[in-house]
């Protein structure tokens, strides 16, 4: 066992990899929230009387709001009059190509290992690159638009679509769902809009890179997917973030819409920086993310790989409303060191026959707190509906932990609904099996690590389930596909 | 989001806890109660506890599917001891003669010599905890209300502040009883809505085995509030074998906690089953605090009309080398709920834990509900955690099965519904309390006759 335990402290002490400051003058207002930081924000952005409006709505909402407290999480308090909640880089002006983007953060994306030109030539990924909050570059908007899709940053989207983003925006999560929405709904700069129109596929996988920078800068995005009828778009996002020694606040937003026969896939790697071996610094995640199957025979699934951040907190949902629509939550988190992970899914059966799925997998190394926090509910309406939840957690160390907290609420006697869950540790048995055979212990831990998260990383985009193998660990490599 | 948010939000932490407090225990402060220093000591506490707290509201996580204020709101006084007429003849529903084991009944909270037993097997010393307390036991002094706290729980808070009587259970080392203790706890409240607060304390000595049977019910139609709370401590080596059985009138309040304190090797099972009530919670906390302990925790219930049933189960395996399993059943008709939470605790150092829970439930109308939340916290690494939790109806092939062969739509229900909670029932080791139950369920089913 002593070479599985030393891949395991190898694994578990990896450094985080992307960890860099990039010298770029930001455009940055005074840290502090009020009504005059807010106006300010939509001021710059050029926004409509009616979204400022929502803004207010939202502020006013919030600052009656406190802190939610009922997560399994250690969260510092938060001072939200330290943070910056705006920040653009310098200068700012329209690009038409990518020779005009500023090297340095050229440079940057190519450490992170996404070249935008590689990508636009060879794998046919149409990327908007969101640095710190204002989109620098679309690629790939001109052949979408062939098709009438629209794939913009959430800022030209109010520009240019004001009537399509007031429809939608809030109709998933309104501003007062929760104390991070209603924050983000007050004071959201930028993020990404996309719209499929009707009985349009999605010819490409369409994705953005998030990246916090400016120290300091609480990101707030705010993302919103209308897939129309009959439509297909399969939506992915990565996530990386460099060093820093403060708590970074990222509170953001996702509403996906998808119409009758509609599809929605939303894909995600994150991998922000978790803070140090003591639990230093790191990034808080506070998501929100819903989705609504509106119309009949609709579908969203979410796949998510949550491997950063000091604290991740985030439920994806999904709100099955059509009639034999379905929901589909795959997730594989892992927490090492001192990061804690409270996340999970909501779904919510309104419509009759409508189907979801879970599969969660929680992975705690170190001294990592990993939670799985999840609804089922089954509404009087929801006839014949079904679900089918499995959380299962793998502990690496003695000193992490994996909790679960599954609710299950159901009205209606024709629903059928299973919830399974399971804790183990890699058996002395199946390494000793593995080594018997001639398999490296390293070898055998890398094999169990990936078959044990298999289910959800075959869900992932291939280009993803790379990134995704590479990130549960280094030391895992070699017999990693 | 909104997990928590999602409550009613009516009710408000509710107020003047104080008056409550003297209308359901008869006291403000918990201080007029006879006894020695230590008892008031205690009640005092509580009572302070309780006038603190007040009751819980469904912003409390641990109450957010279940709403106490019909409690609150009912003008309940406190049972006296003269309030009833009650003989043997009336009570044989709910005894088991055909045992010949020890049996103390009570009623509304008080001892009730005449309907009790006389003698008691070696070995074992049953009193009335009023006559323990008046001794000044030591033991008593010990446990009494160490286990079963009271600083977050409200009705143990009124419960220990309105301590006054109960069952006093003490078995020897060593001794084994063949046959169960049952005590039995009646509630009656001809003259109006009355709250009792009935409390056990049972301490078993290492190397002994005992079974004891715990029965609560009252007269159909009346309304009360039974608040009970029991208090078990189980030695080294000691087998206990528990049995709930919940037969309260369909108007009645039901509010149990029982704390069970398992040390090294001990083998503690327990069986609620839940028929009565219109509200009813059960908290049952097992706390594993040595190795090699075995701890099985099963439960069954029938829900009808507008009964709610709340069980909380809590296993905390604080110590290596612990099996615990568990299976609650719940079954649903009419307009009834159920909630379940099972909480299973795996501290840093329990290793080689071993723990299995499963929660089944049978929704049989289109208005029954349930709410289940089977949650796992796990701080340790090698160990084997697995729950499951299903919520259906009957298969209908089984149901297809059983009309082609002639039997009745209804009777065909009942006979799947009756094999569904029969599950557990099978699961009691006594024969004569298992026929007993299973004669109980039967009825419940409208089944007499047809599954003999």
């Amino acid at each position: 066992m002593s070479a599985a335990t030393d891949t395991i402290e190898e694994f578990a002490s990896k450094e985080y990899q992307y960890g860099f400051v990039s010298e770029i003058e930001s455009d940055t207002i005074p840290i502090g929230l009020s009504e005059e930081v807010i106006r300010m924000i939509s001021s710059k952005k050029n926004e409509p009387e009616w979204l400022l409006e929502w803004r207010l709505k939202a502020y006013k909402l919030w600052l009656t709001m406190t802190d939610p407290l009922w997560h399994n999480v250690d969260v510092n308090p938060i001072d939200y009059q330290k943070i910056a909640y705006y920040s653009a880089p310098k200068p700012k002006k329209v690009l038409n190509s990518l020779d005009e983007v500023d090297p340095e953060m050229l440079a940057m994306f190519d450490k992170l290992g996404i070249s935008l030109q590689e990508q636009k030539r060879l794998s046919n990924v149409a990327v908007d690159a969101v640095f710190d909050s204002v989109s620098v570059t679309t690629t790939f908007k001109g052949e979408l638009k062939k098709q009438g899709i629209i794939f913009c940053s959430f800022s030209e989207a109010v520009q240019d679509h004001p009537e399509l983003v007031r429809q939608y925006l809030g109709s998933v999560i309104p501003y007062s769902d929760n104390f991070y929405a209603t924050l983000n709904s007050a004071v959201f700069t930028d993020g990404s809009f996309c719209y499929i129109p009707k009985g349009v596929r999605c010819p490409m996988e369409l994705s953005t890179y998030f990246r916090i920078n400016a120290a300091n800068t609480g990101q707030f995005e705010r993302t919103l997917i209308i897939c129309d009828e009959g439509g297909y778009v399969s939506y992915l996002e990565g996530c990386t973030a460099p060093m820093r020694d403060e708590n970074q606040l990222h509170a953001a937003c996702v509403e996906l819409v998808a119409m009758k026969d509609a599809t929605i896939k939303y894909s995600t790697v994150q991998n922000w920086y978790p803070g140090d071996k003591d639990g230093k610094g790191g990034i808080y995640n506070f998501v929100t993310k819903r989705g609504i199957c509106k119309g009949d025979n609709a579908k969203i699934s979410w796949t998510q790989v949550e491997t950063g951040s000091a604290i991740t907190w985030k439920y994806p949902s999904c709100i099955l409303q059509g009639d034999n629509s379905i929901g589909e939550f795959y997730s594989v988190a892992l927490t090492n060191n001192k990061q804690q992970a409270d996340t999970g899914t909501k779904m919510i059966h309104l419509g009759k026959n409508t189907r979801s799925t879970i599969v969660s997998k929680g992975i705690s190394a170190g001294n990592g707190q990993n939670t799985y926090r999840g609804l089922v509910k089954i509404n009087p309406g929801a006839e014949n509906a079904r679900n089918y939840s499995q959380c299962d957690s793998l502990l690496l160390g003695d000193r992490c932990g994996a909790h679960t907290f599954p609710y299950i609420e159901v009205k209606n006697p024709t629903a059928t609904v299973e919830h399974e869950a399971s804790t183990s540790k890699i058996g002395e048995d199946q390494i000793f099996y593995c080594n018997q055979r001639g398999i490296s212990t390293e070898d055998a831990v890398s094999m169990i690590v990936n078959g044990f998260c298999k289910e959800v990383f075959k869900e992932l985009p291939m280009e993803f389930a790379v990134e995704a193998q590479k990130l549960l660990g280094v030391s895992l490599e070699g017999s990693v596909g | 989001m909104e997990f928590l948010l999602k409550t009613d939000m009516n009710s408000e932490k509710l107020t003047a806890p104080n008056s409550y407090l003297r209308d359901f225990t008869g006291t403000d402060t918990g201080s007029d109660n006879p006894g020695p220093s230590w008892l008031s000591a205690l009640r005092q506490n509580a009572a302070a506890r309780f006038a603190e707290v007040g009751f819980p509201t469904r912003r409390d996580e641990e109450w957010r599917f279940t709403n106490v204020s019909p409690i609150a709101e009912t003008p309940f006084t406190l049972a006296t001891k003269a309030q009833s007429e009650l003989s043997a003849e009336g009570l044989s529903r709910f005894t088991y003669q055909d045992l010949a084991g020890t049996q103390m009944v009570f009623v509304n909270g008080h001892f009730a010599s005449d309907l009790s037993s006389a003698t008691f097997p070696d070995g074992v010393s049953v009193k009335t905890l009023a006559a323990a307390m008046a001794d000044n036991s030591p033991l008593v002094e010990k446990h009494l209300g160490k286990s079963a706290k009271f600083d977050t729980e409200s009705f143990v808070a009124l419960n220990t502040a309105a301590l006054e009587d109960g069952a006093f259970v003490h078995v020897a080392a060593g001794a084994i009883l063949t046959a169960p203790i049952h005590l039995l706890y009646i509630s009656t409240a001809e003259a109006g809505p009355t709250v009792s607060h009935p409390r056990t304390l049972i301490i078993i000595e290492e190397n002994s085995e005992v079974t004891l049977i715990e029965s609560y019910a009252g007269a159909s139609g009346q309304v009360y509030f039974t608040n009970a709370v029991t208090e078990v401590v189980v030695g080294e080596n000691a087998v206990v074998d528990h049995y709930k059985v919940q037969r309260e009138s369909e108007k009645a309040f039901h509010i149990a906690t029982m704390q069970v304190s398992l040390t090294r090797s001990g083998n503690f099972s327990s069986h609620s089953i839940g028929l009565g009530g219109l509200l009813v919670r059960n908290d049952m906390n097992a706390y594993l605090g040595g190795e090699g302990i075995e701890c099985t925790l099963n439960g069954v219930y029938l829900g009808k009309d507008k009964q709610v049933f709340d069980n909380h189960t809590s296993i905390d395996h604080a110590m290596p080398h612990c099996n615990s399993h568990e299976i609650y059943k719940g079954i649903l008709n009419d307009y009834s709920r159920g909630v379940f939470n099972g909480k299973i605790f795996v501290r840093e150092d329990a290793q080689k834990t071993d723990a299995k829970q499963t929660n089944q439930t049978l929704l049989l109308s289109p208005n029954a509900q349930i709410d289940t939340k089977p949650q796992l916290e796990i701080f340790a690494d090698d160990v084997k955690c697995t729950h499951g939790a299903t919520i259906g109806q009957l298969n209908a092939e089984a149901l297809f099965y059983l009309r082609a062969r002639g039997i009745k739509k209804d009777d065909a229900r009942a006979l799947l519904t009756y094999a569904f909670a029969s599950d557990i029932v099978r699961r009691i080791k006594v024969d004569a309390i298992r026929s007993q139950l299973d004669r109980v369920l039967l009825a419940e089913s409208a089944l007499e006759g047809i599954a003999e």
